[in-house]
C-alpha cells in the first residue's frame, strides 16, 4: 500500500489522471442530478487534491482557474439546485476572503481580533447608505440612491472605509497587547454593532434595527446582478484579486515584518521593525478585504440590517482560521470552506433528512438537539480541540526552511561554481 | 511526505466515494434527467408537492416559530386525504431560519432549488422575511406569512408576499387608539427592544399617540437578552406616567412588567404580539395582571369552531395552541387551496409556481380558523384586525376586551 | 435637568449597588485565575451561568419533591449557594483540565481561542439540557424571597425620592460582601493563601519551595469558578429569568470590572465592579436626561466598553495595579 502511495507521489501524470477522473465524475454527477449535496461536495474537494499534487504552481493555478470559472458554475447549472449551489459557493467566497482578511490579522501579526466581523458592517453599509434613498436622512439635496452602476467604485470603498476604520480603531487598540487586545478588539466590534443599531436618532444614518432594504444591485452597462451564480463571479474576481494580495504581501518585507512582531516583539522592535506602522497595516490590509466583500453581501442580500454583524460571527471567521491553520493561507481557504458549507448545507440538510424521519415516525429525535441548532456547539469544538491537539490546523504553514543537505552541497561545489548568494541555500 | 500520503489516502478515499455517488444517483437520475429538460418541474413524476414553513426553530423565539410549524403542519395533515384523492402526496418541509437573515436566505435557495416546493409558510420575522421574499420573488414560490408586521414586507410591491395580519401602521395606531380613548392615557412612556420588530411597532405607536394627542414622555431602547432593566424604569418612575407601550417580546416584556411593578410603577403596561405567547406569563408570573397587548391573533377560543380547533391541535400535539398556531394553520390552507384551484385550472396536473402564486393572491373572502382572508394588490389582508387583550391573572391567552377593524 | 437626576438617585444608586456586587463577584473569578495563569479565563461568564441554571434546577427539583414547603426559604437559599457552588467549582476544575492544562506552555493567543471554545461549548450544553427538560431554553424561576422595602431616603431632604428594593438585593449584596470578605481572608491569611500568592509571582521559584503548583491551579478554579456559580444563583433570584447567553455580556462588563480594579488584584477587582455596576445603572438612568435624547439608555453598553477600552489604554495595569515592566 506504501508502495503504491509512494510511486503515486511521484508520478504526476498518475495524479492528473486521478484528478481528472475525479473531476469529470463528480461533474457529471452534480450535473446529472437534481440535486446531491455529495456530489457536489467532492467536486469542491477536487480542488484540494488539485492542491497536493505535485503540479507546478502555475499549472495549479491555471487548472483551478479553469476549475472555478467553467467547470463548477457548468457542472451545477444543470439542475434546478443550481442557485443554491451557487449561493452555497458565493457565501464560501465572502467568508473565504473575510478569513483571509483575519489571518493576516491573527495568523500573521498574531494580533487576536474578536471584533473583525465590524468592518464586514462597515463595507456592508458603506454601500448600503448611499445605494438607497438612507443617505437622503442625512445628505441634503436628494442625490440618492445612486444607481447600481456604482457598486462597483464601492467595491474599493467600501475596502477603503473599512481599512480607515481599521486604522482609526488600531491607532488607540494597538497600544494594548496580548489577551487584552482580544478583549478591547471584542469591545469595539460590539460597540459598532449597537452604534449601527441606534443611530437612527439624533441623525437617521443607519435606520437602526429595522435595516435597510431595496439595496440596488449592482449594474455592469445596464446588466443586472441579482442570482447567486452572477454574484459567484464578482466574489471569484475580488477572491483572485485578495488572494493575490496576501500572497504578495506574505513573502514581502511587510509580511516578514508581521511575523517577526508575531513572534516577539521587542526582538522585532530592536532589529528595526517599526511596531505600530506595522500592526497597523496588517488591521488595515485585514479590514479592507473584510469591507470589500461586506459591500459584496450588501448588494446580494439587498437587505441589512445588525443583526448579520454579532459576536457569533466574529467567532464563525475566528474558527475557519483557526481551522484551516493560523498564517496558512491555503489552510484558511479550506477552513472557510469547510465551515461555510457546514453551516449552510451539510447542517441543514441533514436537519432536513432528521425531520423527514421524525415525521414519518422512523426515529424521534427530541428538536433540542437538531443538528442545525448545533453550530455554537461545533464552533467551541473545533477551537477547543484544535488548539489542544492540532494548533497549526489542517494545513500547517510550510515556513521556509534551511535545507541542511542542499547547502552541504552548494559548499562543496562553491569551488567550483559561485553560487549566487542570494537563493541559494534556502528551498522551499 | 505525511502530507502526501494524507493527500493520498483523501484522493483515494474521494474518488472512491465520487464513483459510489456517481453510480447510487445515476440510476436515478436516468428517468429524472429527462423529464427535467422538458419540463422544470422534476416532481411529475412522483407527485410528491412540498410546502415548506420557514420560521426560528431555535433561538429566542423559537416558542412562536415553533407554533408555526405545528399550526401548518395540523392544516396540512387535515387536507392529505383530499390532496390523496387529487393523485398528490403531500409533504410539509420545515426550515429553522433561526431568526437570522442570512440564515433565511441560504435556506430560500435550498428551497428554490427543490422544484416540488410549491409555497412557504412564513416567515416569522420581518427582518428575514424580507431578504428572503426576494429570492421568492425571482423564482416564483409563494409565501403567506402568519405574523410579519412590518410595512417594508409587502410595500416592496412584490408579487410573491402575502400576509393574513395586520401591518404595523395598523396594529401600532390601533393600541395608541386604545390607549388613549378607552383608557384615557395623557403620558405615554414607550420601551422598545432595539429589533426591527420593537422599534417599528413602537414608532408606529409613538407617532399615533402623537397624533391623537397624548405626551409621549419618553422614549427609550433596551437590549435585546439583558434581564437587568432598572435603568430604564427609573427614568419611567421620575417621568410618572400613566401608560406605559412596549414593542417588543415576551422575555424582556416579562421581565419589565415584573420589574417595573417591584418599582412601584403602577400604569398599565401594553405590548403588542410579541407577548401573545405563553411565555409572558411564565417570565412576569402573577404581575402579568391587569398587563395589555394588543395582537394581530383572535382569541380562537371564542367562537364553538375555534374551540373545536384548540382541542384538535391540543391532543394532535399534546400543548394548547400559541397565538400564531392558527395564523399559521390558515396560511397553510390558503396555499393549498391555490394549489388546488392552480392544478384544477391546469388539468388536474401539479401546478406550476407561477401559477400557484397568482391564485393565492387572488384569494377572496376565504374563511379561517382565525381570520377571514382577501388579499389586495400589495398582499395585505383586507379582513385584518387588531385585538386587544387583557391578562386577569396569570394565565394565558387573556382577555379579549376590544376588536378594531380597518 | 439635575434635580431630575438628584431625584432618582437613591435608587439608581440602590440599583446599581446590587448589579454592581454581581460583578464584583465575577470579576474575582476573571482576576484570580488571571493573577495565577495570566489567562483570560473567557469561559468564566459561562460558568456564573450554569451556575444560575444549576441554582434553579435544584429549586426545581425540592418543588417537585415537595421539600421546598416544608423548609424555611433561607435554609433553601443556603443550600442552592452550597449546590450549586459545589457544582461549578468542579465543572471549573474540570475545564482546565481538559481545555488550559495541556496548553500551559503554549502561546497565550491559543489558551485563549481554547477559552472561547469552551464558552460556547458550555452555553449549548446548558441550551440542550434545558431545551430537553422544558422545551424552551429561557427559564423562570422560583424567586424565594419576593417582599419589597422602601427606604425613606426622601425624609433626607425633599430633593430625594424613596428607593425601593427587593428583599434579594440585600441578599445579594450581604452575600456578595461575605463571598468577598472570607475570599479575601482566605487569600491573604491561610496557609493555601499564602501558596496562591506566591504561585501567582513566580510560578517556577513557588514550585522549588515545595509547593504543588498543580494542586493551586486546581485550587484556585475551584474557588474562582464557585464563586462565579454563587452569583449565578444570586442573579437568578434577582431577575426570575435566566437563559444559557447571560453569561456572555455580564462576563464582558465583570472583565471590565477585573480590569479597572487591577487585573490580579482581588481587591480591585470588588471596587471595580461595584464601580461598573455604578456607572452603567447610572449611564443607562441618566444617558437620555444628560444628552437631551439624543443618546438613550441603549447606549449603556457602549459606555461600559468606552470605560474598557480608556482604562486599557490609558492605565492597562488598572486602578490598583502595579504597572509591570515586561522581561525580555
Amino acid at each position: 500500500m506504501d508502495k503504491i502511495k509512494q510511486a503515486l507521489a511521484q508520478n504526476s501524470k498518475m495524479q492528473a489522471l486521478i484528478l481528472v477522473l475525479l473531476v469529470s465524475v463528480t461533474a457529471l454527477s452534480v450535473y446529472m442530478t437534481a440535486k446531491s449535496v455529495i456530489a457536489f461536495l467532492l467536486l469542491l474537494a477536487s480542488l484540494l487534491l488539485l492542491y497536493y499534487t505535485s503540479f507546478s504552481n502555475k499549472v495549479k493555478w491555471i487548472i483551478g482557474g479553469v476549475m472555478l470559472i467553467l467547470v463548477i458554475p457548468f457542472a451545477s447549472s444543470g439542475g434546478p439546485a443550481y442557485e443554491s449551489y451557487m449561493e452555497v459557493a458565493t457565501q464560501s467566497g465572502i467568508y473565504i476572503a473575510m478569513a483571509l482578511g483575519l489571518n493576516i490579522v491573527v495568523g500573521f501579526a498574531g494580533l487576536l481580533d474578536l471584533g473583525f466581523v465590524a468592518f464586514f458592517a462597515i463595507g456592508a453599509y458603506t454601500y448600503g447608505i448611499f445605494s438607497t434613498a438612507q443617505a437622503n436622512h442625512f445628505i441634503p439635496g436628494d442625490l440618492f440612491p445612486i444607481s447600481g452602476s456604482a457598486f462597483w467604485l464601492f467595491i474599493f470603498v467600501g475596502g477603503f472605509m473599512a481599512a480607515l476604520f481599521g486604522v482609526i480603531l488600531g491607532l488607540p487598540v494597538l497600544r494594548v497587547k496580548g489577551d487584552y487586545l482580544a478583549i478591547v478588539t471584542l469591545g469595539f466590534g460590539e460597540m459598532i454593532r449597537i452604534i449601527f443599531n441606534n443611530l437612527e436618532k439624533p441623525v437617521n444614518i443607519t435606520n437602526g434595527a429595522k435595516g435597510i432594504s431595496s439595496i440596488k444591485p449592482p449594474n455592469l452597462f445596464g446588466f443586472e446582478f441579482t442570482h447567486p451564480h452572477q454574484f459567484y463571479f464578482i466574489v471569484i474576481a475580488i477572491l483572485a484579486f485578495v488572494i493575490f494580495g496576501v500572497k504578495r504581501f506574505e513573502h514581502s518585507r511587510m509580511g516578514r515584518s508581521w511575523k517577526a512582531v508575531r513572534e516577539n516583539e521587542i526582538a522585532a522592535q530592536s532589529m528595526g521593525v517599526p511596531l505600530i506602522r506595522t500592526k497597523l497595516t496588517a488591521f488595515a490590509v485585514g479590514a479592507s478585504f473584510s469591507g470589500m466583500m461586506g459591500v459584496v453581501f450588501a448588494a446580494k442580500q439587498t437587505f441589512i440590517d445588525p443583526s448579520s454583524f454579532t459576536l457569533l460571527e466574529s467567532i464563525t471567521i475566528l474558527v475557519m482560521v483557526v481551522l484551516g491553520g493560523m498564517g496558512s493561507v491555503p489552510g484558511v481557504i479550506l477552513g472557510a470552506a469547510l465551515i461555510t458549507i457546514l453551516n449552510l448545507q451539510v447542517l441543514t440538510e441533514f436537519t432536513n433528512w432528521l425531520n423527514q424521519l421524525t415525521l414519518q415516525g422512523v426515529v424521534h429525535i427530541p428538536f433540542a438537539l437538531s443538528p442545525s441548532k448545533m453550530q455554537r456547539f461545533i464552533f467551541g469544538a473545533i477551537l477547543i480541540l484544535f488548539a489542544v491537539f492540532r494548533p497549526n490546523g489542517l494545513i500547517s504553514v510550510k515556513n521556509r526552511r534551511v535545507n541542511e543537505k542542499l547547502i552541504q552541497e552548494r559548499i562543496s561545489s562553491a569551488s567550483v561554481q559561485k553560487v549566487n548568494p542570494q537563493s541559494g541555500g534556502i528551498a522551499q | 511526505m505525511i502530507l502526501k500520503k494524507v493527500a493520498l489516502m483523501i484522493s483515494v478515499s474521494a474518488l472512491a466515494m465520487g464513483l459510489l455517488a456517481g453510480c447510487g444517483t445515476s440510476t436515478s437520475t436516468s428517468t429524472n434527467s429527462t423529464t427535467e429538460t422538458t419540463k422544470p418541474s422534476s416532481a411529475v413524476t412522483k407527485s410528491v408537492i412540498k410546502i415548506a414553513t420557514q420560521s426560528p426553530l431555535s433561538g429566542g423565539s423559537a416558542v412562536q416559530g415553533e407554533a408555526i410549524k405545528l399550526g401548518a403542519q395540523m392544516s396540512l395533515d387535515d387536507h392529505k386525504v383530499e390532496f390523496d384523492k387529487l393523485g398528490f402526496e403531500l409533504q410539509l418541509v420545515p426550515y429553522d431560519d433561526q431568526a437570522d437573515p442570512k440564515k433565511g436566505v441560504a435556506n430560500a435557495e435550498i428551497i428554490s432549488a427543490d422544484q416540488s416546493i410549491l409555497g412557504i409558510v412564513g416567515h416569522m420575522n420581518s427582518g428575514v422575511a424580507i431578504p428572503s421574499s426576494v429570492v421568492y420573488e425571482k423564482n416564483n414560490i409563494v409565501m403567506v406569512s402568519p405574523s410579519n408586521t412590518a410595512t417594508e414586507v409587502t410595500d416592496r410591491n412584490l408579487k410573491v408576499v402575502n400576509r393574513i395580519v395586520a401591518r404595523d401602521d395598523f396594529q401600532g395606531p390601533a393600541a395608541a387608539d386604545y390607549a388613549f380613548k378607552t383608557v384615557k392615557a395623557k403620558n405615554i412612556f414607550v420601551i422598545q427592544d432595539k429589533t426591527a420588530y420593537g422599534q417599528g411597532l413602537a414608532e408606529a405607536f409613538k407617532d399615533a399617540a402623537t397624533k391623537q394627542g397624548a405626551t409621549i414622555v419618553g422614549y427609550e431602547g433596551i437590549t435585546i437578552g439583558e434581564k437587568d432593566f432598572n435603568g430604564v424604569l427609573n427614568i419611567a418612575l421620575s417621568k410618572k406616567p400613566d401608560f406605559v407601550f412596549f414593542g417588543g417580546l415576551y422575555a424582556e416584556g416579562g421581565l419589565l412588567i415584573k420589574q417595573a411593578r417591584d418599582k412601584g410603577i403602577t400604569a398599565p403596561f401594553m405590548g403588542a404580539d410579541g407577548w401573545d405567547t405563553q411565555g409572558l406569563v411564565d417570565v412576569a408570573g402573577d404581575k402579568v395582571k391587569d398587563a395589555l397587548y394588543a395582537s394581530i391573533s383572535t382569541d380562537i377560543t371564542k367562537t364553538p369552531d375555534g374551540m373545536k380547533w384548540a382541542d384538535q391541535y391540543k391532543s394532535k400535539f399534546g400543548k394548547a395552541p400559541d397565538g400564531y398556531s392558527a395564523y399559521a394553520y390558515d396560511c397553510m390552507t390558503i396555499i393549498l387551496n391555490g394549489i388546488k384551484t392552480a392544478s384544477s385550472a391546469d388539468g388536474g396536473k401539479v401546478p406550476v409556481r407561477e401559477k400557484v402564486r397568482d391564485a393565492v393572491r387572488a384569494t377572496k373572502d376565504f374563511q379561517g380558523v382565525a381570520t377571514k382572508v382577501s388579499f389586495d394588490g400589495k398582499g395585505d389582508n383586507t379582513y385584518a384586525k387588531v385585538f386587544i387583550y387583557k391578562f386577569e391573572g396569570p394565565k394565558y391567552p387573556g382577555t379579549m376586551i376590544s376588536e378594531v377593524g380597518k | 435637568m439635575i434635580l431630575n437626576i438628584l431625584h432618582s438617585l437613591p435608587q439608581v444608586l440602590i440599583d446599581g449597588l446590587a448589579l454592581g456586587a454581581i460583578y464584583a463577584v465575577v470579576a474575582l473569578g476573571y482576576t484570580m485565575v488571571y493573577g495565577i495563569l495570566e489567562l483570560i479565563n473567557f469561559a468564566h461568564g459561562e460558568i456564573f451561568m450554569t451556575g444560575a441554571f444549576v441554582g434553579t434546577g435544584v429549586l426545581f427539583l425540592f418543588q417537585s419533591t415537595g421539600w421546598l414547603s416544608g423548609m424555611p426559604g433561607w435554609v433553601a437559599y443556603v443550600l442552592i449557594l452550597a449546590i450549586a457552588m459545589l457544582f461549578t467549582g468542579l465543572l471549573g476544575v474540570g475545564i482546565e483540565r481538559i481545555a488550559y492544562k495541556p496548553l500551559r506552555k503554549a502561546p497565550k493567543l491559543i489558551s485563549l481561542i481554547s477559552a472561547i471554545g469552551v464558552s460556547f461549548v458550555v452555553q449549548d450544553l446548558v441550551r440542550f439540557i434545558s431545551e430537553l427538560r422544558t422545551g424552551n431554553y429561557i427559564i423562570s424561576g422560583i424567586t424565594l424571597f419576593d417582599k419589597n422595602v422602601t427606604i425613606g431616603t426622601s425624609s433626607l431632604g425633599s430633593w430625594l425620592g424613596d428607593a425601593s428594593l427587593k428583599t434579594n438585593t440585600i441578599i445579594i449584596i450581604v452575600v456578595a460582601v461575605l463571598l468577598m470578605i472570607s475570599l479575601d481572608f482566605f487569600i491573604n491569611r491561610t496557609k493555601w493563601g499564602v501558596a496562591m500568592r506566591a504561585v501567582a509571582q513566580d510560578r517556577e521559584t513557588a514550585s522549588l519551595m515545595s509547593i504543588n503548583v498543580n494542586k493551586i491551579i486546581i485550587l484556585t478554579f475551584f474557588i474562582g469558578s464557585a464563586l462565579g456559580g454563587a452569583t449565578g444563583v444570586l442573579f437568578a433570584q434577582q431577575y426570575g429569568t435566566i437563559d444559557p447567553f447571560i453569561g456572555y455580556i455580564l462576563g464582558l462588563k465583570a472583565f471590565t470590572a477585573a480590569v479597572l480594579g487591577g487585573i490580579g488584584n482581588i481587591r480591585g477587582a470588588m471596587f471595580g465592579g461595584l464601580v461598573i455596576g455604578l456607572l452603567e445603572m447610572f449611564a443607562s438612568s441618566n444617558l437620555g436626561l444628560l444628552t437631551n435624547g439624543s443618546f438613550g439608555s441603549e447606549y449603556k453598553d457602549v459606555f461600559a466598553f468606552m470605560i474598557l477600552i480608556i482604562v486599557l489604554i490609558f492605565k492597562p495595569e488598572g486602578l490598583f495595579g502595579k504597572a509591570v515592566k515586561e522581561k525580555v
